[in-house]
């Protein structure tokens, strides 16, 4: 169960960081350009985190106490697949849900 | 005369958010359901697409607060995620950095991944726009987006209020940020970072309080950043 106090915390530390981050250049810097190498950084980001935060998931999921599942790893990999070829968020978002769901059936 | 065109600027701005309203929709519902599968109240789900405004973000902490994550983690986590806002700021203020200090802080408060995309877009195409057109324009690109996802993650909240917690929703998130990730590996430079990361990510699993994550992260960028680096080089 998460923590109410915790919630909070994230909730208004998020909003507050959040929003430094958005208003840091808009609102304070003005229009001087940024160091290239910075902006290189900042832009692989999200291509950073976000695959770091997937793959333990898919490979160790919390949810079966972190035991390799066939139905997660192929929804991830049908997700995957889908997102590459056909670019399409919610489709591939459908595509990968119904392979979990329908493996989930079949497995069980 | 100014008046008509910047208003015909802020229904352009609407038009070419609009599309959006297809994939935020389903996206702020799905945030809905699940913070409220993982025990938040209707109120507290709202809150947080109210106050953050950042999808990704949002489910990066979800998740790690229901792994039982330090807040600090979960904190440092969700605002690397949202390390890019700085990049939208940076490459948004030679453009709409004129404006009156207010309606630049209610524009950084909107600065999201499609007013951003779609304005910056624009901009480029359009370079003869005045400044008080381009906010219009920016901030009509946020009349579709930005509320919907306020409503939809109400909607989605009252949806899941009603479903029993047992249902299977722990994947959502993983399936989610693969769908985000897969259509953004557009160069070596990207699948680079994320395959980094991913790799990573495994080796650092057991570093406690989830800063492998973070780690990850961090090793993802470099990689990204120095192959975007040799890739000039090599074409200069």
């Amino acid at each position: 169960m998460i923590d109410k106090t915790e919630l909070w915390i994230v909730i208004i530390g998020l909003g507050i960081g959040s929003f430094a981050l958005r208003f840091a250049f808009t609102g304070l810097v003005g229009d001087r350009q940024l160091p290239i190498w910075l902006m290189r950084h900042l832009r692989y980001t999200a291509v950073g985190i976000l695959p770091a935060i997937i793959a333990p998931a898919v490979l160790w999921p919390a949810a079966t106490n972190g035991d390799f599942d066939i139905p997660r790893v192929s929804a991830a990999i049908i997700t995957l697949t889908l997102g590459l070829i056909w670019k399409n968020v919610v489709g591939s978002i459908i595509g990968g849900g119904a392979t979990l769901y329908i493996l989930q059936f079949l497995l069980s | 005369m100014a008046s008509t065109s910047v208003k015909s600027a802020y229904h352009a701005g609407i038009r070419d958010g609009a599309p959006f309203m297809l994939v935020i929709a389903p996206f702020a519902m799905l945030f809905g359901v699940l913070a409220t599968e993982a025990g938040l109240s209707v109120f507290e789900t709202l809150s947080f697409s109210v106050v953050v405004i950042a999808g990704a973000a949002q489910f990066t902490a979800l998740q790690l607060m229901a792994e039982e994550a330090p807040t600090l983690v979960v904190l440092a986590s969700a605002l690397a995620v949202n390390l890019r806002m700085a990049m939208y700021s940076a490459s948004l203020t030679p453009h709409i950095g004129g404006a009156p200090l207010l309606q630049r802080a209610i524009a950084a408060y909107f600065t999201v991944d499609q007013s951003y995309a779609v304005s910056v877009t624009k901009y480029e195409a359009a370079p003869d726009m005045s400044p008080q057109e381009k906010i219009a324009y920016f901030f009509g690109t946020v009349t579709p987006v930005c509320p919907l996802w306020w409503i939809f993650t109400l909607i989605g909240a009252l949806v899941g209020e009603a479903i029993p917690a047992s249902f299977a929703l722990d994947f959502a998130v993983p399936i989610t940020f693969l769908a985000i990730v897969a259509p953004a590996l557009r160069t070596r430079a990207h699948i680079g970072a994320a395959i980094t990361a991913a790799f990573l990510s495994l080796l650092l699993f057991s570093v406690p309080f989830n800063l492998g994550i973070l780690l990850a992260g961090m090793g993802g960028m470099m990689v990204g950043a120095r192959i975007e680096a040799m890739t000039e080089e090599a074409t200069s």
